[in-house]
């Protein structure tokens, strides 16, 4: 246990990457020994992050697990990782999510095969994306964000669909050029501090940073930018739906699970609490965006044709929703982000391995082509409702905790922010919610319902099948127990996000105070 | 679920007066029906009746339950007249610094009422159900669905506070939207089904809302504890008026009021026993017990909410009652006539009336679902939908027949049945609040009394076309005939509530209804005037009926006199469908969409890719012109520039040896010039 | 005898030498011609060490020196004229343009 508390967490990161190297060692042929590996190094890494979540205090609202080496003393980057209320469920879910991954690989290889040097990259970024929930220094949380791209970045462009090439070629640039703008800001971070330093929590102590209004506004606004392109925020999300829609089925999964998550725990780990005052300055700006974001998602997902972009698109607005619930800056609304983040990379990420699956056997995404799925393959068409219905937001699962907090905690956001813009958001969020019930369900009626479709008529295809069945099993059953159960998640958060609120709103007093003087 | 609902009967705290007995248990009912749906779901194919014997089992123990909860709070109203109900609840979750949401369960009289309705039609259903849909497609998904609906039913009726009645709210709303799309193979029944599911979404974002609303104005969820706080002035009245306008729209869209009511026609593209508990006991009912659970908000905000709900409730009523009339498919008719019902009961709410709201959501219960069922066993029969193709089927089924035509009287408000006592308490409310002036009230008022004379006709029309005169479907192929036992003893039950169900309302001493629920201290009157006036129009509006559409003494083709255009508006349904899918559905659809795509295509991602052309083109720019050409040019232009000149001075080299020589002579010659005469 | 008599006459040597170089197109001339600007220049010589050489007797030795260059030159300038007589059968300088560019 000692080992668990010292190292647990440096543990779940890095032993994907030993895995991968382990990996990368085999020789060819040895299909079997690197899936065992990628399995092994995965599962392990699974187990120590439950016996991190299990040996966590949970409600105590402050960084647990901590741990602070020299790195490059230099420049006084530091190798500070630990973990709060907030990060641990990310965590937990990308490492479950990987996992699952690596199961679904074991018969899932796409074309063109090199199983090896699939698994390694998978390995990898769960690597980068783990070490992005843990990095205390801005130095570390940079390296690991950017550690992320590359994998990625051969996930779509060798193993993806016919325009892979760009789709790759896009989320890559389009992706570096916001955390261009997030260097410079810590870069400025660090400059402006008193001692200079990268350490986020020392950031965050009084006194540490003196900066005039504006330049922290400046500050703000590009590591807004740099979390914003990877979020999506609209209008910064044409990436994803050709990322999506290019990627394969595992890639997809990663990319809508985990890594979107990265945007937003960036905005609640590093921009808010480093520099609150920004943060309200630009919240309504932020909750417009998200409001925005929700109903043009739901709009653009009514013009799909195609089942997986469909499904791309819908994580636009999802984001959404959880951007509006962060821009209100009051925990209910951080509860409302971190709970919608967890249930969108569940049910999203079950949604995509549907369309994976899917694809596999009809050989097609086009809603027309899949007709009559209820009849052909009844139980994928049974989940597929599932996951539909769950991403829809019904009361009882996943779904809905989040959307319907993030609406709640914008009727009545942080003291002192615009309340016409924050309840107009709540309004137009409500009318998203409705726009998103209808393409879900026209979905369903255009994919599950009716007769079978010509395509369709001439082949038989396998329901689902032991591998899927195990791969997809404890996700749906997360669909159902946090939608159900959600102090699982409730429980871990409300007391971190309390903090973190109220460090904000603490900012806030001491302004006016300041002001009154 | 289960358990976490059990560990809410072990450490639950009494928030009200003290309870005990079947109550304390209640929670188990809505679980009882949840697990028997996800048992249904696992192992119900593997059952002979294919997951029906699980359901009925479940729906037996919910009813029983039910009723052992109702007698215990009886127990209690009768010990106790200013008993507030027994409630228990557990922290859901926490989400923020005093922010909890209860899992817990409220029993009062109105929430008792409600159990015993919910839990003998959903029972009555399930066994009806159980031979009605033997041998269709996917019969495990319906009971368990069923199931599931009956379930979020009861969930909505004992939860404490109003997420939780969210929650089940919107269970309702995925239920309907499985059983009405249950044959999902024809387009249009999955149609309907979408249909239902967004038109009451439309009204959820107005109650999610008004629970916003009413959150944070009392700082908690809790029924109880914002009700109590409404009625103490600890909410200011603009925010309880806006509260109970955003609730009323949840109301608006699952009770099918107008605006929002025509999901509920197209709804009957589900199978008959759905249509049934939609109609008598879950889902719409949903709309009005709301009204009433919240009642507290409504009364004490501004006077507009509840002239709003009374309006509503008035114009609905009048509208839904026209389109009952011209109706071809029997359950239409039925559709419409609960709708028309159920504004009844919003109207009587909003005049006050609350008792005889909730009343008349009892006695409709037994009549519709009796309606429901006994029109499925016709419709099964002849295998149509379309009272064209019924008639003379009296003395096919007899037990049908009789049954239905008890209904019909219930539903015409005919003495004894049971609609006559709660639909005249009804009026009798109206009447009330008219003479104290309130204008709401009047229109209300004239609104019940008219539509009480069109129920009637419609009722007669029904019952002629269907049941008497000559056979008008095709008997080479058809052979009506009496329905199964497992069909016809749930009308048999019905029929007797139907008839007796009103007599617990009767007003006067005798009144137990009025004791059961009620809204402050208020109390059935009876007014005999208002009694045979109602009455009267009844029998005006039957005989009406009955003399054109059986005896055949009006031969008029209204579609020539001067009453056309109107007949065609309610062929039309008012054009309220063609108004929504032209007007709102397709645009938003088609090309709203398509719009926010091509935007998204066009000039979002347009621009990412301008961007990414223009940096490849300035990347090109920067090679081509600038480094090849500017810079490389510049040493290449230089070696050419040497080059050209040589090639130029090239020809001063002649060969001829004596030019040289004389240029070396000039050269020696200027020199030696310039040495001597400049002496440089 | 003063020196400017001498001037006088190798100035007059030196321009025959000069015109024939310029001048004439024989090959065979333009060699004589140049033996005669070298003997203006080794008079020269001589009468400028009677004034200023003493008896290191300077002037003398460089024409010494300029009488044997001469040789040699006439000796290589002969040969490549009688190689270029053989090639083109001419010794006519206007014909014989090898230097061209």
């Amino acid at each position: 246990m000692n080992l668990v508390d010292e190292w647990g967490i440096t543990l779940a990161v890095f032993l994907p990457l030993l895995g991968a190297l382990a990996i990368a060692l085999t020789p060819k042929g040895t299909e079997g020994i690197q899936k065992l590996l990628a399995l092994g190094s995965t599962g392990a890494a699974l187990v120590i992050g439950l016996m991190v979540a299990f040996a966590f205090e949970h409600g105590e609202p402050g960084l647990q697990f901590e741990k602070n080496l020299q790195w490059i003393p230099s420049i006084d980057a530091n190798y500070h990782v630990g973990i709060d209320g907030i990060s641990l469920p990310l965590i937990v879910l990308s490492l479950l999510v990987t996992f699952l991954c690596i199961v679904y690989a074991y018969r899932h290889i796409p074309e063109p095969g090199n199983t090896k040097a699939f698994l390694a990259l998978i390995l990898l970024l769960e690597t980068g994306m783990n070490g992005s929930f843990i990095a205390l220094d801005l130095i570390l949380f940079f390296v690991f964000w950017e550690l992320v791209l590359v994998p990625m970045y051969f996930l779509i462009g060798i193993w993806g669909g016919e325009n892979r090439q760009y789709a790759a070629i896009k989320f890559f640039l389009y992706t570096l050029f916001g955390s261009v703008f997030m260097l410079l800001g810590f870069l400025a971070l660090y400059f402006q501090s008193d001692p200079h330093t990268f350490d986020m929590v020392r950031l965050q102590g009084a006194g540490v940073l003196n900066l005039p209004i504006g330049l922290a506004n400046l500050i703000f606004a590009g590591l807004a930018l740099g979390f914003a392109v990877k979020v999506p925020m609209w209008p910064f999300h044409t990436w994803l739906p050709d990322a999506h829609t290019q990627a394969p089925t595992i890639g997809s999964v990663l990319l809508a699970a985990v890594m979107l998550k990265m945007g937003t725990y960036g905005f609640m780990r590093i921009a808010i609490p480093i520099l609150p005052e920004p943060a309200q300055v630009f919240a309504p700006l932020i909750a417009i965006l998200a409001a925005i974001a929700i109903v043009y998602g739901a709009l653009c997902c009514l013009a799909q044709t195609n089942l997986k972009r469909m499904i791309a698109f819908s994580s636009v607005g999802h984001m959404g929703f959880v951007m509006l619930g962060i821009a209100t800056l009051t925990p209910e609304g951080f509860n409302a982000a971190v709970f919608g983040m967890v249930a969108h990379g569940v049910v999203t990420g079950m949604l995509f391995f549907l369309a994976g699956s899917i694809k596999e056997r009809y050989h097609s995404y086009e809603m027309p082509e899949l007709a009559g799925m209820g009849l052909k393959i009844p139980r994928m068409a049974g989940l597929l409702a599932f996951c539909a219905i769950a991403s829809l937001g019904l009361p009882g699962l996943a779904g809905f905790w989040g959307e319907v907090m993030a609406l709640l905690s914008s009727y009545r956001p942080l003291e002192g922010l615009n309340l016409t813009v924050f309840r107009s958001a709540m309004v137009v969020g409500g009318i998203g919610t409705v726009l998103t019930a209808g393409y879900f369900l026209w979905m369903l009626q255009r994919v599950n319902m009716g007769k079978a479709s010509e395509a369709s008529l001439k082949h038989r295809y396998a329901d689902v099948e032991r591998l899927e069945y195990a791969a997809w099993v404890p996700l749906l059953a997360l669909i159902l127990v946090l939608g159900l159960y959600p102090r699982l998640i409730m429980d871990t958060t409300t007391s971190s996000v309390t903090r973190l609120t109220e460090t904000v709103a603490g900012e806030r007093a001491e302004v006016a105070q300041a002001a009154e003087r | 679920m289960v358990s976490l609902l059990a560990t809410a009967a072990e450490h639950g705290t009494e928030t009200a007066a003290s309870g005990g007995g079947a109550m304390e248990l209640a929670w188990v009912i809505p679980v009882i029906a949840m697990v028997s749906a996800a048992l249904i779901w696992a192992i119900g194919k593997r059952l002979p009746m294919r997951g029906a014997e699980i359901g009925v089992a479940a729906m037996i123990a919910v009813f029983i339950g039910g009723l052992l909860v109702f007698f215990d709070a009886i127990a209690h109203i009768n010990a106790d007249a200013e008993w507030h109900g027994f409630e228990k609840a557990v922290t859901w979750m926490n989400f923020g610094p005093g922010s909890t949401v209860e899992l817990g369960y409220m029993v009062d009289g109105l929430a008792a009422v409600m159990m015993v309705i919910v839990g003998f039609v959903a029972l009555m259903v399930h066994i009806y159900a159980a031979s009605y849909m033997k041998g269709e497609v996917r019969v495990t998904h319906f009971f368990a669905t069923l199931s599931l609906f009956t379930g979020s039913m009861l969930t909505v009726v004992l939860a404490n506070n109003l997420l939780m009645m969210l929650v089940g709210w919107e269970g309702m709303g995925l239920s309907s939207y499985l059983l009405i799309g249950h044959w999902w193979e024809k387009h249009e029944n999955s149609s309907a089904a979408i249909k239902a599911f967004l038109t009451t979404r439309v009204g959820d974002i107005g109650f999610m809302f008004g629970i916003f609303v009413l959150f944070w104005a009392a700082g908690s969820f809790n029924v109880a504890h914002i009700n109590e706080l409404a009625a103490d002035g600890g909410i200011a009245r603009g925010t309880l008026t806006v509260a109970a306008l955003l609730l009323f729209c949840g109301a608006v869209g699952k009770s099918a009021q107008f605006p929002l009511h025509t999901w509920l026609p197209d709804a009957m593209a589900g199978p008959t026993p759905v249509s049934a508990l939609i109609h008598a006991a879950t889902m719409v009912v949903a709309g009005v017990y709301l009204v009433a659970r919240m009642f507290p908000v409504f009364d004490n905000a501004f006077d507009v909410a509840l002239d709003v709900v009374a309006v509503i409730g008035s114009i609905t009523t009048v509208i839904a009652a026209l389109l009952a009339l011209v109706q071809q498919d029997l359950k239409r008719v039925l559709a419409y006539s609960t709708i028309s019902q159920l504004a009844y009961m919003i109207a009587g709410l909003g005049v006050g009336a609350y008792t005889a709201s909730v009343f008349h959501i009892w006695t409709h219960a037994w009549f519709k679902a009796l309606l429901f069922l006994a029109a499925g066993s016709v419709i099964h029969a002849v295998h149509s939908n379309n009272m064209t193709d019924m008639g003379g089927l009296f003395r096919k089924m007899p037990i049908t027949s009789i049954t239905y035509i008890v209904g019909g009287l219930a539903l015409a408000a005919f003495p004894p049945f049971a609609g006559f006592w709660s639909k005249d308490e009804l009026v009798v409310g109206a009447y009330e609040a008219a003479t104290a002036g309130s204008r709401a009230g009047t229109l209300t008022l004239v609104a019940m009394l008219l539509t009480a004379f069109l129920t009637a006709c419609y009722v007669a029309r029904m019952l002629a076309l269907t049941f008497f005169g000559k056979p008008r479907y095709d008997p080479e192929h058809v052979h009506p005939h009496e329905s199964p036992k497992l069909m016809t003893y749930p009308l048999i039950a019905l029929a007797a509530l139907a008839v007796a169900g009103g007599w617990v309302g009767i007003p006067g001493e005798m009144n137990q209804f009025g004791r059961w629920v009620h809204y402050g201290d208020e109390h059935a009157a009876f007014n005999p005037m208002i009694a045979i006036l109602s009455t009267g129009l009844a029998l005006a509006g039957f005989a009406a009926g009955w003399a054109i559409f059986r005896m055949g003494k009006v031969k008029i083709d209204v579609r020539k006199t001067a009453l056309a255009p109107f007949y065609r508006l309610l062929l039309n349904r008012y054009y309220l469908d063609d108004i929504y899918f032209k007007g709102i559905v397709r645009p938003v659809r088609d090309r709203l969409s398509a719009a926010a795509y091509w935007i998204n295509q066009k000039v979002l991602d347009g621009a990412v890719n301008a961007a990414g052309m223009v940096a490849v083109a300035s990347g090109r720019f920067a090679y081509r012109d600038v480094d090849q050409g500017l810079i490389d040019g510049l040493v290449n232009n230089l070696a050419r520039l040497t080059g050209r000149t040589g090639d130029k001075l090239k020809f001063w080299q002649t060969g001829n040896m004596q030019r040289y020589a004389a240029a070396m002579f000039l050269g020696v010659a200027t020199l030696v010039g310039a040495f001597v005469f400049f002496r440089i | 005898m003063p020196l400017n008599w001498v001037l006088v006459l190798t100035t007059f040597l030196f321009c025959v030498g000069v015109y024939g170089v310029l001048a004439r197109r024989n090959a065979v001339i333009v060699l004589m011609s140049i033996e005669i600007m070298l003997n203006a220049v080794n008079l020269n010589f001589i009468a400028f060490n009677g004034v200023v050489g003493g008896e290191r007797l300077i002037g003398q030795v460089f024409a010494l020196f300029v009488i044997a260059i001469a040789a040699a030159e006439l000796g290589i300038g002969l040969a490549i004229v009688l190689l270029i007589y053989r090639n083109s059968f001419t010794v006519s300088l206007d014909e014989v343009n090898l230097l061209r560019w």
